[in-house]
Formats: structure tokens, C-alpha cells, sequence
């Protein structure tokens, strides 16, 4: 296996709405932050690859149209996920592990505000039985914490800790859209959204996006004085018929965490936890012990921008061995309803 | 009795192009009613953004003026303007006032229209390279006959009338030949 590291990385500060900016002019500050990070230019560049999904703003063709943002010329190798740019970043490492690249620019980016993103998120769902009803995101997570505290895992208690936390965690995270909470005991006494969820357990609704920077040996280390190496990266996914799981866990997960060799001591780990009460499932299937640092950035309830959420979370990780206040972090993003996609990412500083 | 096809409109194709082998149903299904077709209608909403640059050009439309975007690094004029230098990555600097008058940079003749609001075919459709653009813009060719055309002719917007103005690229109806020599095609490289 050949040393990969993150080199540099940059975030847009997440917004509920970013009205006046098109999605190009959104990220391209971003990817510019990203690679002056590395003392590079695009033309330093093997690989790009974006994470971004048309359903979100309404814009057909959009990462086409972003790739404006990039500078593609001369011609560059360029690739797409419709997943969360975590998966952009697994495509450019196994773009870099088969020799077909030194390095690579992966970024991901959302404006949700166009639309509906609740209802637009049922889109994802089987086109036969389950999108006709149009569940909407939040409704199919009230389903997870609702399975969850019927098996004893949580309580509503419990649910507005980690949310807590996590908002209270965000007031260091200049990128952060949501800082701050009520006492657990205040936001206990809120009406319910959707019971048993409530304002407090959803994420907020973001636009915004991030980009990283990879690459692989003696360029990773001439770009950047303490790169964040991969020790390890897999994704998995769990059946997408919601009714055939069991909500309150992550098989997934857990098999990701085993192939991408989570064990031992961890500093910090940055899990993407939309929904409060899915923490507890992440950090329980990851097998994390209570002293490692969870989300210091404030997560995914802090600012959950589509398609950027999950590749944030290798960012903050990597952000923070780079800086040399972690030496080991996991990171693990999602995608689809309840948990259903996931990647896992171990991070070292030390090469 | 299945619902009528009233929503949508299929572009009549020439025969069999789309045609699909048939059903086969197994042997356990055949004594009930084959399913052959579920619908199930979804439409979502969106309040479109267009963005800093897109907004300049949309409201210079409303106006009857064309603007593209600069690029700081090459100099080069982008029509419509996107906010960014595509060949750099960098955010054009402003906006400057292209055409009316154009060349034709390249052309088709159109023997199938999509549509309700296609012209009548044959009709051209072509990219039209207004002056001081550096890209060129994509529109109808009308007022003249599709035979006619050539790479290099020189054009100029119709618009629709002043009371119609709005911010919308469909202020411009089609573009339509004026009395000026061609373009010489060599000219013309690089622009499509």
C-alpha cells in the first residue's frame, strides 16, 4: 500500500442560505483556500473528483458546471460521485494506490435552501414502494430514535446531552451554522417536531461545501510539514429497505471500522451523526472507548451541508493532526436514510 | 382502463427506434392481470438562485444589453457569464457589454423539432459568437432559408417586444442575418 495523506483542506462557513452565490461561486474560494493550502495549483494536480447531487439545488448537470470552479485547462482527469465527497475521497485513493495518480483535489458541496430538503431527501428512496409515500428524512429518522428508545439503548435525556454537546462544542468551529444550546434541561421542556425528535436532535439545514487535498509519499510530505495519513479507509452499506434492518445499529459500520483497522488509542474522532441519538450507534460500532474527544467541531448538528458533511469530518480530523493537537483520530461519514452508507477512515499524524 | 398519456408529450420518433421486446410473465402470474406500468407522479419545488454573475447577465437581458464575464488572468469574455474563468478556476473580474452584432461560429439543420415551441422544420440552430465574446452563445437562426446559412454570416439579436422584456435569456427570439461581409472562418477558431 503506498502513504496517502490529506495535505491540506478548506470549508466554506456553513449557512442555512446562501441566496446571492450560484453553487460555482459558492465553492470555488474553497477549492482555492484548499489547494493554496499546499503551496499548489490545480496544474500540481493528477485527479479530481467531486461529491454533489443535481436533486439538491435543482440544477441539473451541477458538477459539470462547478468544475468552472476547478480550471480545466488544460484537460484534467475528472470524476463524480452522487454520494457525500467522503466517497470522492475513497475514489481518489484507490486512484492514487493503483499508481494512476500522486495526487488529488476532492471536493463536495450543497445549496440545499432551493428546495425542500426533507422531501427531496425521499427521493433516495426505492422508486416502487417506498417514494410514492413520500416519507420525508425527518420522518424516517423518528423511526430510527423511536427504535432506539424502545430497545432501552437511549433517552430522550440522553438524545439532548449529545446534541448539547455537540452545539456547545461548535462555538470554537468558526465554520459552524448552529452554536450554542439551552441547558439539556431546557431543551428537554421543547415540543416535539416529529415525536420523539426534536428541534434540538435534527441537524440544520446548510449550504455550504469543502475541499481536501491528497497526496501520496515525499510529494505529501514537500506539500504540507505534518501530513494526516490514511492507515486505513473502507465504506459498506447496509440494505436499503428500511422495514428489513435493525435500526439500532450499523452492521456497516462496524464492518468498515474492521477493515479500515480501528482499534487501539484514538485522540479525537469526528463522526457524522445527523440525527442526535445516531451517535450513539456510530461510536458504539466504531468500538471507541469513552476517552476519545467525540466532534469537536460540533458534528453534523452544528452544520450538515449535503454531499460535504461526511468529507468534513476527514477534514477536521486531518485539520487537527496537521496542527499537532491529535496524533490518531477516526472519521466516518454517512449517506442515504438512518445510517445506511458508511466509510471509515483512520488518521496519523506520525509517517 | 389505464390513464391517458395527457401529461406529458412523447416527440414522435421514426419507427422502432424505441420499441422494447415483449413482456414475458411467468407461468404462476399469467391467470392474474399483468402489471405493466405503475405511475407515480413526483414533482419537487425549487427557488432558483442564479448567483452574482448570472443576475448581472439576466438583468442586462431585461434591458436588451448582452454581458459576459472577464477573465482577470486571460482577458477572455465569457458569455453568459458564470461568475468564473473556466480555463483558470478564478472568478472573473465584472462584466462588459458583447454585440449585439455576431458571427456564426457553427450551425445544424434541424429535421426534427422538440417541443411546442420549436419552429416549423427544417430550422437552424447554431452558436453565435457575439462581438467581443470570447465563447459563443447558443440560439435560432430565422428570417432567412435553412439553406442558406453558413459558418462566418453575420447576425444580429430579435428581440421580443419592449413589453415582454424580462429577465430571461428568452428575450432574444432568434438571431437573424445582417447586410455585413462573413467572418472569415479562420477568425473564428477557438470560439465555438
Amino acid at each position: 500500500m503506498r502513504d496517502v495523506a490529506i495535505v491540506s483542506s478548506a470549508q466554506t462557513a456553513h449557512r442555512r442560505s446562501v441566496d446571492e452565490l450560484n453553487e460555482v461561486e459558492l465553492i470555488q474560494p474553497v477549492i482555492a483556500a484548499a489547494l493554496a493550502g499546499a503551496g499548489v495549483s490545480i496544474g500540481d494536480i493528477d485527479f479530481v473528483c467531486s461529491g454533489s447531487s443535481d436533486y439538491l439545488a435543482g440544477q441539473a448537470f451541477s458538477f459539470v458546471m462547478t468544475l468552472d470552479a476547478v480550471g480545466a485547462w488544460p484537460p484534467i482527469v475528472e470524476s463524480h460521485v452522487e454520494m457525500d465527497a467522503a466517497w470522492a475521497l475513497y475514489e481518489a485513493w484507490i486512484k492514487i494506490q493503483t499508481g494512476h495518480a500522486d495526487s488529488a483535489l476532492i471536493f463536495g458541496y450543497s445549496k440545499a435552501s432551493p428546495g425542500d430538503l426533507p422531501r427531496v431527501l425521499s427521493r433516495q428512496l426505492d422508486p416502487y414502494y417506498q417514494a410514492p409515500l413520500w416519507p420525508d428524512a425527518v420522518a424516517y429518522a423518528g423511526l430510527q430514535g423511536r427504535a432506539m428508545l424502545d430497545a432501552g439503548i437511549i433517552t430522550e435525556r440522553d438524545m439532548a446531552e449529545i446534541a448539547h454537546r455537540n452545539r456547545m462544542a461548535a462555538e470554537a468551529n468558526p465554520n459552524a451554522q448552529v452554536t450554542g444550546s439551552l441547558s439539556v434541561d431546557d431543551l428537554l421542556a421543547q415540543p416535539y417536531l416529529s415525536d420523539p425528535i426534536r428541534r434540538h436532535d435534527c441537524p440544520p439545514i446548510s449550504d455550504g461545501g469543502v475541499a481536501v487535498v491528497l497526496a501520496a509519499g515525499d510529494l505529501a510530505r514537500s506539500w504540507s510539514s505534518r501530513p494526516a495519513w490514511i492507515r486505513g479507509i473502507d465504506h459498506r452499506i447496509d440494505g436499503h429497505q428500511i422495514g428489513a434492518r435493525d435500526l439500532t445499529v450499523a452492521p456497516s459500520i462496524a464492518t468498515a471500522a474492521a477493515k479500515a483497522g480501528v482499534s487501539g488509542r484514538f485522540d479525537i474522532a469526528e463522526v457524522h451523526a445527523p440525527f442526535s441519538f445516531q451517535e450513539p450507534i456510530i461510536t458504539s460500532a466504531l468500538g471507541l472507548s469513552d476517552d476519545v474527544m467525540v466532534n469537536p467541531s460540533g458534528g453534523a448538528l452544528a452544520a450538515n451541508p449535503m454531499m460535504a458533511a461526511g468529507l468534513i469530518r476527514l477534514a477536521e480530523v486531518a485539520a487537527r493532526i496537521s496542527d499537532g493537537s491529535a496524533d490518531r483520530g477516526v472519521a466516518h461519514a454517512t449517506g442515504g436514510h438512518c445510517l445506511q452508507q458508511n466509510l471509515v477512515c483512520v488518521l496519523e499524524g506520525a509517517s | 382502463m389505464p390513464p391517458a398519456d395527457n401529461d406529458r408529450q412523447i416527440t414522435p420518433f421514426p419507427g422502432d427506434l424505441w420499441t422494447q421486446p415483449p413482456i414475458t410473465v411467468p407461468a404462476r402470474s399469467t391467470a392474474t392481470e399483468e402489471v405493466q406500468r405503475i405511475r407515480t407522479p413526483a414533482a419537487l419545488h425549487y427557488r432558483y438562485n442564479p448567483g452574482i454573475a448570472p443576475t448581472v447577465f439576466l438583468r442586462e437581458l431585461a434591458q436588451k444589453r448582452i454581458v459576459g464575464g472577464v477573465c482577470p488572468t486571460s482577458g477572455e469574455v465569457y458569455v453568459p457569464p458564470r461568475g468564473m474563468s473556466p480555463k483558470f478556476g478564478v472568478p472573473t473580474s465584472g462584466t462588459v457589454e458583447v454585440g449585439p452584432k455576431a458571427s456564426i461560429t457553427a450551425f445544424c439543420v434541424v429535421h426534427i423539432g422538440f417541443g411546442v415551441n420549436a419552429p416549423p422544420v427544417p430550422f437552424v440552430s447554431a452558436l453565435i459568437l457575439p462581438d467581443g465574446a470570447s465563447v459563443s452563445l447558443y440560439g435560432l437562426i430565422q428570417e432567412i432559408p435553412y439553406d442558406e446559412v453558413r459558418t462566418g454570416m453575420r447576425v444580429e439579436p430579435v428581440w421580443v417586444d419592449d413589453d415582454q422584456l424580462s429577465t430571461s435569456f428568452e428575450n432574444i427570439k432568434w438571431w437573424r442575418p445582417i447586410d455585413e461581409p462573413d467572418t472569415d472562418p479562420a477568425l473564428l477558431k477557438g470560439h465555438m
